[in-house]
């Protein structure tokens, strides 16, 4: 708790002298981070601990800030602090420049963005949570426009606090549902009331309606690909990488922990809208030019997969089958670590890219791994990692999902138990093609020849950002190698979670066997262990029968001596094949050459259905419906007045 | 851990690199039989593979340290994928390690891999034929998982070996889900491998070639090292197929040498069989255009997913 008010110390500190970079980049940063570093350590040691409990009496008379830190809240506060440290020292790299607004007031919004996080994890009252929620967002929206001079930024913005409002108030309407006629708004007493099932039903599709659209789910998920790329880089690492946690931390607080009952069937919900979001942002994903909003896309794919986890948990724990919603449970809480450490990776990464290169579209990029090896190479990492490959840590969280889809077959409700085995095969394709959209990613923006003769300036990053790159590389690799440490943290979460966990393994530490009664097992290390040894006496051997010469020549491309970097593949290209293939998706707009154009002129624009089917006609309706109102709206003082005065009487008359 | 166990592992991953160009040598002498050509011999793929290792590496300028390193790491991941898969027995120590949803996370890794080397140098060719490889990877994937899934929903395990020992040991049983997901593999299995209708393996024609394409800008033992790689994949894919299809006669006793050798000429006529089988599709099939592909490996994923879904109706 300290910590995260010395967040808030570090922010007001950038005020003193919001001109002076140097102090607020090269100290202020440093020292966020390692801030962080000591949050992730404490909470990481302290996660089996008893809950602690603390009540501030700041804020409203009789209504004093509820505390409680429990192992969730550490679990998700480790979260924050480990990949928020690398974050920190990045951005300590990154913001070198002034840009739109002054350091020492971004700074402040940074570390208050941070604190507010703390705060919504640590909450124990829906006062405390909705305050810390509120500040959650507006200074993300602060952040967001930092670069408030550009109109499309401006926007971005917009629609960033409208989403987060719409949210905010749907979790608002779950918090006064919940608190089921007692009027006390501390959780306590929200775990104490019995809810009737129909209004425990609303309460929780309230609380995912509301929790989804922070956390970017289809079909609430329009602000992300507008938000992500308009925050200048470790921003967008941190909202992508932390701050949708917070809406998972939410859901999960209000399921397992405050409503106290759920019924099977509720799961099915966020298991559609998480398969449906998982395979919408990837195929998104794979076709988008700008790097930023591929990233963003992505996103709303790992969201996706989180959501389904938690579907299958709800679903595990309604029949009651304990073992598999721990799994399912587990899975979840580490597919959102790994989405932390990557997705924050992969945004510094592209924050490199755009600072060395000043280009975010995808086709003017390219070759990047001469000019910036320490940012190609620690971002490859993240990208393996993205798309699920072995040993990394993304597929660790796959793995264990798909192992909890594959025992669903026993779940004793026919027809759910025949469908549930089928999401898997959608889990599956959705990480197939995640791999496509991270060599589409890699590739385009790293390897092949510069698309532009200004990339030849590019140059790598700073210190300090490589060791913000390199301290979240580590993590992908610490989270993918050690997965039965991971897993054995996860169950103590897991264990507080649902009363129920995963029977501890008699494996092996290096070994990773979820559940002991099924055969299936997994060992990062030693399947790590093994490529690096066969692969270094592939290249030992070869060297020393053979020999080691090389010479160097111009490409041979069957033999065609003009090529020059135009002929490579685009991003639009390399998202042809999933455009055709899943064209029901989309709405395309082309703009093809004719044979008698002078100047021909190729044009593709795809847009998001979704937008143009649900969002668009909202606004007509919206203004519809404000019309008819209009007429109470006078515009004159002594109007509103008398409205004020006929509201208190009805109310006095009500309560009287 | 015992030594029989040891020994079976290595002898797997032996002979998986030493037989993988023999086995591809006789898929083409089949080939060239079945089409009236004098076949080539068994042991041109050898011989293209040593050759190629005493040249000298041309590498083109604008290539990276990711080209020179990713034939190893294909290689490797193969080599890895060869000891995982139950050829010859099923007792493996390496296979606690990986299950099959890591084995297909391995091929996917090699295939990741050999495509962002193909994107490195910059070529026309080299991104195209990475583009059509991950269009036919993200469809040809899943499908392999479904099939997978399908024969680890009837042994309730996802360790190959035990799949495989669950299905050789039991009384034989029809099992109409694994015929339906029989046919999934076998198309999986020829887009995989780069075989026709998906890719010709003979083919240097650009427009149409896949595989071929990514491997333009190697040379010497880079290629080397590719190729046999290829050949190492196709094998790998065939005991996959054995494994789960007709797992019959692989060594399931722990420490029983007899049935270890009893297993090796099993394997030799299995291939035999399946190279040919491979040969005579490749003959009576035509090559694709590009634009059909994706139609073909859905039709591969539904297949699969409908051997899952017949599965949980029949329970069988």
């Amino acid at each position: 708790m300290a910590l995260l008010a010395l967040w808030g110390l570090l922010g007001l500190a950038g005020l003193l002298r919001p001109r002076n970079i140097g102090l607020v980049a090269r100290t202020l940063f440093p020292l966020g981070a390692l801030c962080g570093v000591t949050l992730a350590v404490v909470a990481a040691v302290s996660l089996a601990a008893v809950p602690e409990r603390a009540v501030l009496p700041i804020g409203l008379p009789d209504l004093p800030v509820h505390l409680r830190l429990y192992t969730l809240s550490r679990f998700f506060l480790f979260l924050l602090g480990s990949a928020s440290a690398g974050i920190s020292v990045f951005a300590a790299g990154y913001f070198r420049r002034g840009e739109g607004t002054v350091p020492g007031l971004m700074c402040l919004q940074y570390h208050l963005f941070l604190a507010s996080m703390g705060l919504v994890l640590l909450a124990d009252d829906a006062y405390t949570f909705m305050v810390a929620w509120e500040t959650m967002a507006l200074s993300s929206y602060f952040l967001v426009t930092t670069q408030h001079g550009i109109p499309e930024i401006r926007r971005a913005g917009f629609l960033y606090l409208l989403m987060a409002h719409i949210g905010a108030i749907a979790i608002l309407l779950a918090f006064g549902v919940m608190q089921g006629g007692s009027w006390q708004f501390t959780f306590d007493a929200m775990r104490s009331a019995h809810l009737a099932p129909s209004w425990a039903a609303a309460a929780f599709l309230l609380a995912l309606l509301g929790f989804g659209a922070k956390a970017g789910l289809v079909p609430m998920h329009v602000w992300l690909p507008e938000a992500h790329p308009a925050a200048p880089s470790p921003v967008s690492a941190l909202m992508s990488g932390v701050m949708l946690k917070t809406a998972v931390y939410g859901v999960l607080r209000v399921v397992f922990d405050l409503l106290g009952q759920s019924q099977w069937w509720w799961g099915l919900v966020p298991l559609a809208l998480g398969l449906f979001s998982a395979i919408y942002g990837v195929v998104f994903a794979a076709v988008q030019t700008d790097m930023k909003r591929l990233l963003a896309y992505s996103s709303i794919e790992n969201i996706g997969i989180i959501f389904t986890a938690l579907g299958l948990a709800i679903v595990f724990h309604g029949v009651g089958m304990p073992s598999l919603e721990a799994l399912a449970l587990i899975a979840l809480l580490y597919h959102s670590l790994n989405h932390a450490f990557i997705k924050s990776l992969l945004f510094l990464g592209t924050g490199a890219v755009l600072h060395s290169t000043g280009e975010r579209n995808l086709g003017r990029l390219g070759g990047l791994i001469h000019r910036m090896p320490w940012v190609a190479w620690l971002t490859l990492v993240g990208t393996l990692a993205m798309a699920g490959l072995p040993p990394l840590n993304g597929f660790v969280s796959e793995w264990l999902l798909l192992q909890s889809f594959l025992f669903a077959q026993e779940v004793p409700r026919a027809f759910v138990n025949m469908l549930l085995p089928m999401g898997a095969a959608i889990v599956a394709l959705a990480a197939a093609l995640a791999g496509y959209v991270m060599v589409k990613f890699f590739g385009v923006i790293f390897l092949g020849q510069p698309r532009e003769p200004a990339l030849a300036h590019a140059h790598d990053a700073g210190g300090l950002e490589r060791i913000g790159l390199a301290w979240l590389a580590l993590g992908c690799f610490a989270l993918g190698l050690l997965p039965s440490h991971v897993i054995g943290a996860l169950r103590l979460v897991s264990a507080q979670l649902s009363g129920h966990t995963l029977p501890s393994p008699a494996a092996p530490w290096w070994l990773l066997v979820p559940l002991p009664d099924r055969q299936a097992s997994y060992s990062a290390l030693v399947f790590f262990v093994a490529i690096v040894t066969v692969v270094l006496v592939t290249i030992l051997a070869v060297g020393y029968f053979y020999h080691r010469r090389v010479r160097r020549a111009a490409p041979w491309d069957c033999g065609f001596a003009r090529l020059d970097a135009r002929m490579q593949d685009t991003a639009e290209g390399f998202g042809q094949p999933i455009r055709n293939i899943f064209q029901s998706f989309f709405a395309i707009e082309r703009e093809l050459p004719t044979p008698f154009d002078r100047k021909p002129r190729y044009r593709i624009a795809v847009a998001d259905r979704i937008w143009s089917v649900l969002y668009e006609p909202l606004g007509p309706l919206v203004q519809k419906v404000a019309n008819t109102f209009a007429w109470l709206q006078q515009g004159r003082i002594a109007t509103y007045l008398l409205y004020s005065f006929m509201t208190l009487v009805v109310l006095l008359a009500l309560v009287l | 851990m015992t030594l029989m166990e040891i020994l079976t592992q290595v002898l797997e991953v032996i002979a998986a690199l030493a037989a993988a160009p023999l086995f591809l040598g006789w898929v083409n002498q089949c080939r060239a039989w079945l089409q009236n050509r004098s076949a080539p011999s068994l042991w041109l793929p050898y011989r293209g593979i040593r050759k190629l290792f005493h040249k000298d590496a041309v590498i083109a300028e604008s290539a990276s340290p990711l080209f020179r390193i990713a034939p190893y790491i294909v290689f490797g991941a193969m080599a890895v994928a060869a000891a995982i898969i139950p050829s010859m027995g099923t007792r493996l120590p390496l296979t606690t390690a990986a299950d099959a949803i890591a084995l297909v996370g391995l091929l996917a890794t090699a295939r990741v891999f050999m495509s962002l080397a193909a994107m490195d140098v910059g070529t026309a060719f080299g991104t195209l034929g990475a583009r059509r490889e991950m269009m036919v990877g993200f469809l040809a994937e899943p499908a392999l998982l479904m099939v997978i899934f399908v024969a680890s929903l009837i042994s309730a395990t996802t360790a190959l070996p035990a799949i495989t020992e669950h299905l050789a040991t039991q009384a034989p049983a029809l099992y109409p889900s694994l015929a339906f997901t029989a046919i999934a593999f076998t198309m999986v299995l020829l887009a995989e491998n780069a075989r026709i209708p998906i890719d010709n393996p003979a083919t240097h024609l650009e427009l149409t070639m896949i595989h071929e394409a990514m491997l333009l800008e190697y040379s010497a033992r880079h290629l080397a090292l590719m190729e046999w790689a290829a050949a190492l994949k196709l094998f790998n894919y065939a005991c996959i197929g054995f494994a789960l299809f007709i797992p019959w006669g692989v060594s399931t006793g722990a420490d029983s040498p007899a049935a270890l050798l009893a297993s090796i000429p099993l394997l030799a006529v299995k291939l035999a069989m399946a190279g040919a089988g491979l040969a005579l599709i490749e003959t009576v099939s035509a090559k694709l255009r590009v634009f059909r592909v994706p139609e073909f490996l859905t039709a591969a994923f539904l297949l699969a997913v409908l051997g899952l879904l017949v599965h949980l109706l029949l329970r069988a």
